[in-house]
């Protein structure tokens, strides 16, 4: 279904029985499937938990925390069940690498999902997949019950005297359910609104059990670490950014797609080497370096390793992989506006601040696209997206917040040239908004 | 209210994956979608019944998700992807180009009951962009012609 590429720089850990006929249960085992869990079998929770740990791995939703640590903060012993939970809920803008995963190797998946249950003590999981994804829902229900067939799962998996269950699920279209404890309640069979924190998932989380929550690349990079070994693992990115991770190349760019690159990969090189550069002989102009979330990254500012901390740094953030490449023939305006319609839609509505700010700020930017906005509307812009900072139960409204604080502040210029009622200088009939459609 | 045997089997089998009934719901509530077309009144209290819910509690749970949906659609449900990564390479060109080739705007149906239209959010199409989704089906890498194409596939489908 989604075409694969290549290209000589990547280092395929993740992503390397892509292509290869590995949903199929057998042709996985040929290659090396379900050797990892056989191994973590004879391993001690803390020791799988610690070679996580050692590895670098850290969260490739987005947040960026290191795995291993992650899994450490479930209480040894709990009187309610214990669960891993696969977050396989990909919607972040700009992403589509847990589709390539749950399309060309679900086995990965179901695989770290038991590595995560022996290392925490659960002894079952559930593996969220959203609601568009229907063809990977199915495939996961083939792998799922494929491995049940081979005795991988269920009672004593591998004739170990384990017992371990894992459950397919279904979601039904919501971005906001890709965050963590929203992804819960709508594992619980209710709207997904976030909770509040603490208590943190590894302590209270599904049914009120401890939750280990990964991102579905995540689970799928925890098969090769044991196999290889955390050293191995963290050798291929930068300290503290262990591994690999599957780049999503897309916007204008002349060869999108999935790549999965070392982490700390340079970004300039990714666009250009990797990516082949922009179409149409365009300049670049602006990259949204990990998703829609992400504060964008000006032409000037890609000279960088694509790791979580140099990203910190450079005031934004890795995110989910999503890298957008934005060239000169688009607004700002525009592309600031597309965003934010985007938040307003997903806003749950539970916060305050998110549900109006969103809302205010779709508002005021259609406006200002269509040529009616007026100076003041641009400091407004920034102010009402700084007092959404922080102010919410969960990241939904720093994610509308961050992106356009940075396009008002690197793209100043374009909202000035929209001003005094002229036409926006990128279209070529002139801004024409079209009146939303309630349905 | 009779849904297939599939269904029913499904339905049954996962009541059994998890520690609530609850649970089930909104897999549940996508699947009799499928079946029924829209989520109308009866499959609500059916739904409810099961479930030992109140209707509240399920409409609460419905008008959350947005691929779920209390009014009749079209027998193909055109959803092409209005986010950023597809912007960049012709959305909104698209969109206007089914909007007129079939005639509706956005989250509406054609007279014939065949085509219904939406704009949607991110699809997980990023990297093959600009992209839709005819009911579960992806179709990516669009042009205008070969938008054109698909949808008289689904239209010949039928015939």
């Amino acid at each position: 279904m989604a075409e694969l590429v290549s290209h000589p720089d990547e280092v395929r850990v993740v992503a390397k029985r892509f292509g290869k006929g590995a949903t199929n249960i057998d042709r996985y085992l040929e290659l090396d499937g379900y050797k990892a869990v056989r191994k973590a079998l004879g391993m001690q929770p803390d020791a799988i938990i610690n070679e996580v740990k050692n590895s670098g791995l850290r969260g490739r939703g987005g947040a960026g925390f290191n795995t291993g640590l992650k899994w450490s903060f479930v209480p040894k012993q709990s009187a309610k069940p214990k669960y891993i939970l696969c977050n396989g809920d990909e919607s972040e803008p700009g992403t589509c690498k847990d589709r390539l995963i749950f399309e060309e190797d679900p086995h990965s998946v179901i695989e770290g999902v038991i590595i995560a249950g022996l290392a925490v003590g659960a002894s079952s999981g559930y593996i969220y997949i959203r609601g568009e994804y229907r063809y990977l829902l199915e495939i996961m229900q083939k792998a799922i019950a494929d491995a049940y067939a081979k005795g991988f799962l269920g009672k004593n998996i591998f004739g170990s005297g384990r017992d371990f269950e894992v459950y397919w699920h279904g979601g039904a279209g919501a971005y906001e359910v890709g965050e963590e404890s929203a992804l819960m309640e709508s594992l619980e069979g209710k709207r997904g609104v976030p909770r509040i924190r603490p208590p943190f998932p590894a302590v209270v989380g599904l049914w009120g059990g401890p939750t280990v929550i990964n991102n579905a690349e995540t689970l799928a990079s925890v098969p090769p670490i044991i196999l290889g070994g955390a050293e191995w693992f963290a050798n291929l990115g930068t300290p503290k950014n262990g591994g690999t991770r599957l780049f999503c190349l897309s916007g204008h760019v002349n060869k999108p797609g999935v790549y999965e690159l070392p982490m700390g990969y340079n970004l300039k090189k990714m666009i250009y080497e990797v990516g082949g550069g922009i179409p149409n002989g365009r300049k670049l102009k602006a990259v949204v370096p990990g998703g829609s979330s992400c504060p964008l990254l000006t032409s000037e500012e890609i000279d960088l390793p694509m790791d979580f901390d140099t990203l910190m740094k450079a005031g934004s953030m890795l995110g989910s992989g999503g890298v957008v490449m934005v060239d000169d023939s688009t607004c700002m305006v525009k592309f600031a506006l597309r965003i934010m319609k985007f938040y307003q839609h997903e806003s749950c509505g539970w916060c305050i601040p998110c549900r109006e700010g969103t809302d205010w700020l779709m508002k005021t930017l259609t406006r200002f696209h269509s040529g009616g906005g007026i100076r003041k509307d641009i400091d407004n812009i920034q102010y009402l997206s700084e007092n959404m900072l922080g102010r919410t139960f969960c990241p939904l409204g720093d994610a509308a917040a961050l992106p356009t604080i940075s396009i008002v502040k690197k793209f100043r210029k374009e909202f000035e040239d929209h001003l005094e009622g002229r036409p926006c200088p990128f279209e070529k009939k002139g801004a024409v908004e079209r009146l939303p459609v309630f349905a | 209210m009779r849904f297939s045997d599939q269904f029913e089997a499904r339905f049954t089998e996962m009541l059994t994956h998890y520690p609530t009934k609850r649970s089930v719901l909104v897999p549940t509530l996508l699947y009799a979608q499928d079946e029924a077309g829209f989520l109308s009144d009866e499959v609500i209290t059916e739904i409810a019944g099961r479930l030992d819910l109140t209707e509240l509690d399920v409409r609460n749970v419905i008008s959350y998700y947005s691929m779920l949906t209390t009014k009749p659609r079209g027998k193909f449900n055109v959803q092409v992807c209005r986010n950023i990564s597809c912007l960049l390479r012709g959305a909104d060109e698209l969109i206007e180009h089914c909007e007129k080739k079939l005639g509706i705007a956005h989250k509406g149906t054609t007279p014939d009951g065949l085509f219904s239209f939406e704009e949607v959010e991110c699809i997980g199409a990023c990297s093959w962009a600009p992209a839709a989704q005819v009911n579960y089906d992806f179709h990516e890498n669009l042009t205008a012609e070969k938008m054109d194409r698909i949808l008289d596939e689904y239209r010949t489908k039928v015939q």
